[in-house]
Order: C-alpha cells, then structure tokens, then sequence
C-alpha cells in the first residue's frame, strides 16, 4: 500500500485510500504534536502484532515514530503473572523523534498484571485503558492486588477508561459461530480498533493484513476484522471516550523520498542482501537460531532467488566454519548470532584472522553474562568484540545507531570485510533489532560499490624469473592479501591458522617472521579507511557526550532538550569502533569534559581512555532497556555543571 | 559419457560439475612443494601416497579439488598436495568443508581428519555433516591415539589403555567410528588399512564416485605412541583369520581357505562368525552394501573384537543413494527464481506499506 504525504490536509482527504473509516465528527478532535502508547497484556494476548500494526497504521499516515517491544525469554510464560507481560510502546509525533518515549500518555492494559506491571512508568493525567473482564478477583489476587485497583482510588489522577473488551468482543462476533475462547483471542483487535479511532489512523492496512494473515482461514480473517470495526466504532459512540486526537504527518521532518517503516533487523537484512548485490557475490549465511538474532535468519531465508543460501548448523561453530568454507569459496560469507554465540565462535574468528579470509559477525547484543536476558537489549560485548580471541587478533567493529541504519551499517561492514579481507563485527543490539523507524527507501544507485577482484594469475616473480603466486602478498595500500578462490588454475595453495611466513604462505615458527606478521595484521586493521567522527557543537560547548551503538537516539533526544533549556553541550557518535576515527583523539582532547553512556559498565569509556588518555567518564545503565531520554538529560546536565 | 565404478553404478552425479583436467595427470601433479613432516614411519605416508597416487584417475582439474582439515597429526595432509587447502582448526574440518562444498558444487570437497579430531572435539560436526549428505569425502585417520600432544588416549583407545594421562588406564569405552557413522544416517561409510595400498585405492575410488557424504574410516599405525596397534590387521598370517573383506555381492567369508564366514542368527537376528560346511554354506550372508537399512551394516561393524580386532571387516560397509544437501539447496535457490523472478533488490527494498513524501 502506497500513500501520499505532503501536507495534513491533502493526507485526510483519502485520494488514495478508498475505504479509510474516519471519524464522525460528532466528537471533539484535539491536535497533539507527539503521542507515546504502550501496549500491554499477557504474552499470549498478541500485543506485539497489535503494536507492529498500530505501527504499520502510524508510519503510512506519515507520522515519524520510533518502536519499543518488550517481552519475556518465554514464549507463553504462566498466564496472568507479572513476569509473563508483554509490551509495546510507540512513540509517533508530527516532527521527527528520536526514541520510543519516556513515559507513556495511554496505557492499553489487557490485564491486572499488565496494570501492574506497567503503571510505574505512568505519568498522572495519562490515559489508561483497562479491560475490566481480566479484573476478577483471582485474577488481582495474582499479582498480589488485595483490593482491586479500579475502585480502591489507586489509579485517581489518571484518566481511567475500564472498557469490557473481552464481553465486547465476543458480543461483535457471536455471528460467527466461534467458540468463546475463540472469539476472546481477537480482543486485542477490538483494542487497536479503539484506539485506531482515538488516534485517526487509517484503518484499511490493517483490514488487508488480516485478510492476508488469514488468507487461509477467511472466517477467522472476518472475525478479526470485525472485532476491529467494533473497537473503532466503540470509541465513537461510547461516552466514555469524548475525545479523539490527530497527529498530523511529520512532513517538515522527513526529506523528500519513498518511506517505509524498518526494523533493525529486517534493515539489517535488507543491508546484507544488497552488499551481495552490490558486490556481485552469492550471499552465504551460516547460523544457529538465537534471540534476538532468529530473525535475520529468517528473513535471509526467505530470499533465495537473490542467490542467498542460508545454512542452518548443528551450533554456532558449524555456523560460522561453514561461512567460513564459504568465504574460502568466494561467498560474501555471515554469520550471525548473540553474544553466547560469539563466545563460542571466538576460535574460527581467529582463525579468519589469520587466514585473512572476509567474513562478517553479526551480534545482536543482548544482557549477559551467560544466557543472561535473551529478549533484553545491552551494548556489553563490546570488549568481547574487540579482544575476545586468543592471541594478537585485531578484529574491526562497526556498530548501526538506529534500526534503519542497521542497512547501511551492514554494508558497511561487507565493505571493510572484502577491501581488507577480515573478519567483521557488526554489533547491533535487541533494541535496534525489534525496534522500528520510517525509513528512506535508497536509490540502488546510491548504493556503493563493492565489487572485489578474486586473483587471477602469479603475483611475484622469483630471483630465477619464475612467476609464482604467493597467497600472502600484500596489496601496499590496504595490507590486503590476494582472494584466490578454489577453482583458479594455478593459485592452488593452502591456508590456515598456523603461523605462515610473509608472502609464500608457506608454515613458519621463525620468531622475526611471526612478530612481523602480527604487527602486520594489527596494521592492516589500524589502517582501515574510516571516515573522521563528526562533531555536533552549534555553540562551542565544554562538554562532549561520546555515544556509539543504539544510544543515538535517547542521547540525541536529551542533547535536544538540554539545548531547548539554553544548556550548552556537543554530542559525537561513533559508527566504527575498530579502529577509530582518526581525528577522535583530537575531538576528545578538545572538550573538559567527555561523558559516555553505555548499556554496559563503561566499555567504550575504557577502550578511549587507554587509547587517548582521556579522562572520559561513563554513564552507565545495564537493566535490559534503552536509555529514558529525561534521565540522560539529567545525567549530561550533572555533567556540564560539574 | 558417465564414469562407472566397479559396482557398475555412475559417478555422473558426484563429480559431473567438477571440471576435468585439461592433460592426463600423474601422481607428481599432485605433490606440493612443501617438505612432508611426519615422524619417520608413520602411516601417513602411505594414505598421502595413495591418494596422491589415486588423484589422477579421477582425472579432475586440480584447481577444483579442495582438501580441508582440523587439527592433529593428519591435518597437516592439505599442504603435502598440490590442490587448494585449507589446515583449519581442531574439529571443525567437517563445518567449513560444509560450507564450502555446498555453495561450490563445482570442487571436490575431501575433509581429513583423525580420531581425536573427528570424534572428540569435532564429534558434533561429523556426525551432523554424514546425517545431512553434503558432498564431501571424509578420510578419518584412526591410530587409537593422540599423536600431536604426545601420546594420550583417544576416544577409539581400547579401555584400559595406559597413556600418559592414564596412568591407571582409561575408563571410557570407545567410540566405533563405522557403527557410530551408521548411526549417524551416512549413506557412504568404509574402513580400510594404511599399509593396503590396493584396498585403500578401491575403497577411495568407489568414495569419490559416492554422490553425498563417505565416510572412510582409516586404520593407521602412529609408530611413535601406539606402534603396532593393527598389526593382527597387517601381519600377513595373523590377518587371514583377523580381516573380514567386505564385498558388494560376495558371500561374506574370511580365513585360510575361506573356512569362516558370517551368518545371521535366525533366533537374535544379530550376526556371527561359523565354520564354513556344507550344511551352512548357503546361510553364509551375501554382503548388499545398497541394502535399504543400515541394519546389517551395524551388525557388522560390530563383529570386531574392540580390543583384539579379530573379525574386523574392511571395504565398504554401506553405499546407497540418498538427497544430497548440496544439491537440494540449489535446487531450493532454482525453485524460488522461478517461483518469483530472479530478486531485485528495488522491489524487495521497496516492498510492505510505503509513503511518499513530495515536500
């Protein structure tokens, strides 16, 4: 589906939207610039989808928007605890936003441990939506509720609205002949219907989708959509609603372009995908399903008439050993993974270290140590990335800042991995991953060139005159060694982790000839092209903030606001870890104060310490989520102020 | 025109995509330059001079054959022939030549391995690589012994051995590299000898013209740390009554005069040795390497006396035809071209809901 957006009033005029439900006009309509909703319920109750379709609704009105989902490791937890909640929060606006809000102004509580679970984020005076069915007594019991939250004055000073969704569902859809049980599951359409006419969204994308989901099932697909049609035509008739909002497009934000709504990983794919294209080499993905990473390869999965072959091993050494074998054979070769996995792929990285062969790594970070929070975000591998190898194994890292970027990111890395024929991290983290943001559809002509040259003939000529080809013969730029793939007559010649001496390849223990190579390899990663960090400092602050990775957003939003307040502060944010800018010792030296927030313990402050001497100091946060964007703003300002 | 083997079947389908050689090849071809350092005496000479020697019969262009190894005394084998290679590490032979071969189908993939590589450390790998049928050939170099770190036991180590890290034996009851291999689901799996020159060529001729993954189980004396380990297999006396030869179609018999043979218990249904007489002659099994079920194939692999190796068949234990993981995958990336069109990236990038911003 395809919609225009230039300007609010041509949007409501529905040209191309042939059967967009709007508003009666009965009721009144305010105009809100930014709007944050969270959805949430029990891990059954389908608030993801719920929230990835208000989403879809959102993104095609023209809305910027950013998306946090939020559930647990298990894939139903026990019914109606706390733990066993789900979320998704949205944030849309009609400018352009940076993170998935702070504080929710509605919260959709399918139940009491949703309420529960979710009310501390509240602020008062924000709207709450509760199904009053789940409040029964057992069900409050649960989450330890000793009088029910509705009617014991806990919840005065928000804007409560108790709807029976659940008895209303099932009521719009006793037509249907479904079991009751049947009909209940499409209460969460009867929730995103209401609040799709609190908020104007269209509804049409939505119809499509269900009747898409369903093809199969067209009476389930009706149901649902009529559960849909119910909630919206709920929320215009019932008094308890009053109010409906607009949120008109965020046209001024957004450049000229084609737009679609992207989820890290998803971009990530998408990148993936197009460096193989770009490179005109077949994309081979080597992979063990972990979360969050699962879905990159699914997606890859999907596409195998780009050539793409995904191999799914037996663990996540298999997945790594056969990128690597595929690398070997000319593949632009991945394998992606979270932090467990990297740990157990350390030893094959080195090994591509040393066979200099392309390679890309993908972590999805998640909370760690260990199994740690599978569905939770941090930005702890870092260290991992950089030197979690036996031996000198300089390893380059590239990190996305924003679901969307995840596709530039990608290519990003193939690029270093096919000019330097090195192994590459890629670390994204579970917020980039599930999170999503409108994204710029690119021009396949803005899309650089990745095309390598495989070696073709003898590149060195003995003192005899014999042309010979030697596998580890550099190329003088960028210490490259030559990509002889299996298959070239005359470049047979064999590789591995041994120790092999400068140019011939050949095994060698000489201790002059391994200390070179070492310091060879550590050059050629310090020589990376990586373009100069930029600095944003409109007023010539004293104080840097330092980000990489998905912090972009919350720390950019807090720099906002603190320059809305007359604060003075520059903000850098680092795409390449490994190496780094060259101009960032200087750029750090530059300012007072350097202050870095991470999703870790202060790795990145570590690494720029020690490598500047720099008295950069951390603001850390390592609880499974994204920084709040007021907290930070706090901190950076504790900062300034010294 | 197809290539046959020696059992008649077509070696069209392993090798077709393979190049072949320009020029007739000879065994120096395949010699690298490189200085081979195995101890003095070890059975790796004689696997590297077979293969070396077998090599050009396949006729093949060098460049496409692609000899993948872990780690461990035999995984130096890549850099002693003069094809492309890869000395990877320790257990992961199997992962990488996975990777390689099913998204090259135009090389021939050989993976060497030994004991401690393939079924220790690398156990995971082998056995999913034999269940999965990629095209590779797998040439497991089993001397009961680790070789590179000096000397300790091995999974295939007999119980009880004393090594350095044994000094009361070992505890652990051995792996059966051809019974484990059946369990895995091979569809190619073989044992032969080091020193049997012409068994260990045929056993390879017939790998090589398998279309998935073999597994050839390797006997090979580490004179260093385990000397003499199969000389009741080497010893031309003691091996007439120790080795029972496997032959596709061939009554299973074995001994001086070929007095021994195998029969299958009609109460147990599993397999044992009996003299051969006139009365039992023509209950003597009829070895089918093709049979439908591994189930006799296992029986035999059990025959052997784990720590005497009396009664220890050699040859090809199962050969059949199954998918092969290589080639369904291509034919998965063909089915979905013609399902949707050879990709285009615009199209995919552009694909879900979209809007168009117009300024």
């Amino acid at each position: 589906m395809t919609s225009q957006v230039s300007s609010p009033a041509e949007q409501a005029d529905g040209a191309v939207v042939t059967e967009q439900r709007k508003p009666a006009g009965t009721k009144d309509v305010q105009r809100l610039n930014r709007v944050i909703i969270r959805f949430a319920g029990d891990s059954g109750d389908g608030m993801q989808l719920t929230g990835d379709r208000f989403t879809s609704e959102t993104a095609s009105f023209g809305n910027d928007l950013s998306t946090l989902p939020n559930f647990p490791a298990e894939i139903r937890a026990p019914a109606g605890t706390l733990p066993g909640v789900s979320s998704f929060q949205l944030h849309f606006a009609d400018h352009d936003i940076l993170t998935p809000g702070d504080a929710p102004n509605v919260l959709v509580a399918m139940n009491p441990a949703a309420l529960k679970a979710n009310l501390g984020d509240v602020p008062r005076g924000a709207e709450i939506i509760v199904n009053t069915d789940e409040f029964t007594k057992r069900a409050m019991q649960k989450v330890g509720y000793a009088a029910s939250p509705l009617e014991d004055g806990s919840l005065d000073g928000y804007n409560v609205h108790p709807v029976p969704l659940t008895t209303l569902t099932v009521e719009a859809l006793k037509e249907f002949g479904l079991s009751r049980k049947e009909a209940e599951r499409s209460k969460n359409m009867f929730a995103l219907g209401l609040l799709s006419w609190m908020y104007h969204r269209p509804t049409e994308g939505t119809e499509a989708f269900l009747k898409s989901k369903f093809a199969r099932k067209p009476e389930i697909a009706e149901a649902n959509i009529a559960a849909y049609r119910a909630g919206w035509n709920f929320g215009e008739t019932t008094e308890d609603f009053a109010v409906s909002y607009e949120v008109a497009p965020a046209t001024k934000a957004f450049p000229v372009g084609t737009y679609r709504n992207i989820s890290g990983n998803l971009a990530l794919a998408y990148g993936l995908i197009a460096a193989s294209r770009q490179a005109d080499l077949p994309l081979f993905l080597g992979s063990y399903p972990i979360t969050p990473a699962s879905d990159i390869l699914h997606e890859l999965s999907k596409h195998k008439n780009f050539g793409v072959r995904t191999f799914q091993a037996e663990d996540e050494i298999a997945g790594i050993g056969a990128a690597l074998g595929a690398a070997f054979g000319g593949s632009l070769a991945v394998t992606t993974t979270s932090g467990p996995g990297v740990a157990l792929k350390s030893e094959t990285i080195g090994l591509a270290v040393s066979m200099e062969l392309p390679l890309i790594v993908v972590d999805i970070q998640r909370g760690g140590p260990s199994t740690g929070l599978p569905t939770k975000t941090e930005q702890a591998d870092l260290l991992q990335a950089m030197y979690g190898r036996n031996g000198e194994a300089p390893v380059p890292v590239v990190a996305p800042r924003t679901p969307a970027d995840c596709f530039e990111a990608a290519m990003e890395a193939a690029r270093i991995a096919l000019t330097y024929r090195t192994p590459v991290f890629l670390l994204s983290d579970g917020y980039l991953a599930n999170g999503s943001e409108p994204w710029r559809i690119p021009d396949l002509e803005e899309l650089p060139d990745l095309r390598v040259r495989f070696a073709q003939g003898p590149n060195h000529t003995l003192d005899d005159g014999t042309e010979v080809f030697w596998p580890f013969k550099r190329d003088p730029r960028t210490l490259a060694r030559p990509w002889a793939i299996p298959g070239t007559p005359g470049l047979e010649h064999r590789i591995g982790g041994i120790e092999k001496q400068d140019g011939t390849g050949n095994i060698s223990y000489d201790p002059a000839n391994h200390d070179f190579m070492v310091r060879t390899r550590q050059a050629k990663i310090d020589g990376i092209d990586v373009p100069d960090i930029e600095v944003d400092d409109p007023d010539g602050a004293r104080t840097l903030v330092l980000g990489w990775g998905s912090t972009y957003g919350p720390i950019t939003a807090a720099v906002r606001r603190l320059r809305t307040d007359g604060e003075s502060i520059a903000q850098a944010h680092l795409r390449h870890l490994n190496p780094f800018p060259a101009n960032l010792g200087t750029v750090l030296r530059r300012y007072g104060r350097v202050v870095v927030p991470e999703m870790n313990l202060g790795q990145l402050t570590t690494l720029v310490r020690a490598e500047y001497l720099v008295d950069a100091r951390p603001y850390t946060q390592v609880n499974g989520m994204p920084f709040k964007a007021e907290q930070l703003a706090t901190a950076l300002k504790e900062a300034i102020d010294g | 025109m197809a290539e046959t083997s020696t059992d008649g079947r077509s070696t069209t389908e392993a090798l077709a995509l393979v190049p072949k050689a320009a020029a007739k090849q000879s065994m120096k071809d395949f010699k690298s330059d490189q200085e081979v350092r195995w101890c003095p005496g070890c059975g790796d000479y004689a696997i590297l001079a077979a293969v070396q020697g077998f090599m050009p019969e396949l006729g093949l262009a060098r460049e496409n054959i692609v000899f993948v190894s872990g780690i461990g005394c035999s995984s130096r084998f890549p850099y002693y022939l003069n094809t492309y290679g890869m000395h990877s590490i320790h257990g992961r032979a199997p992962a990488i030549a996975t990777g390689l071969a099913s998204s090259r189908r135009d090389l021939s993939v050989w993976v060497v391995t030994g004991d401690g590589d393939a079924l220790s450390i690398g156990g995971n790998h082998l056995i999913h690589a034999l269940r999965r049928n990629v095209n590779l050939k797998i040439l497991l170099f089993n001397n009961r012994i680790y070789g590179l770190t000096k000397g300790q036991y091995s999974p295939t180590s007999e119980v009880g051995k004393i090594t350095k890290s044994t000094p009361m034996g070992s505890l652990d009851a051995p792996f059966n590299p051809v019974s484990l291999a059946l369990g895995a689901e091979a569809s190619f799996v073989a044992r032969t000898v080091d020193s049997d020159r012409k068994h260990l060529t045929e056993v390879l001729r017939q790998a090589a013209a398998h279309p998935g993954t073999a597994l050839i189980e390797i006997y090979q004396n580490c004179n260093i740390f385990n000397d003499g380990a199969f000389d009741v297999l080497k010893d031309r006396e003691r091996a007439e009554e120790a080795v029972i030869r496997l032959e596709h179609g061939q009554p299973i018999r074995f001994g001086v005069d070929n007095a021994r043979g195998v029969v299958r218990n009609t109460r147990t249904g599993d397999l044992e040795v009996v003299t051969v007489t006139p009365d039992n002659e023509a209950d003597i099994l009829v070895h089918d390497a093709h049979a439908a079920t591994p189930t006799t194939a296992f029986a035999l692999s059990r025959l052997a006396d784990p720590d005497t190796l009396q009664g220890t068949p050699i040859g090809v234990f199962r050969s059949v035809e199954r998918p092969v993981y290589d080639s369904q995958m291509t034919d998965q990336l063909d089915a979905a071209t013609e399902r949707h069109g050879k990709g285009d990236l615009a199209a995919l990038l552009a694909g879900g809901d979209t809007w168009t911003v117009v300024g």
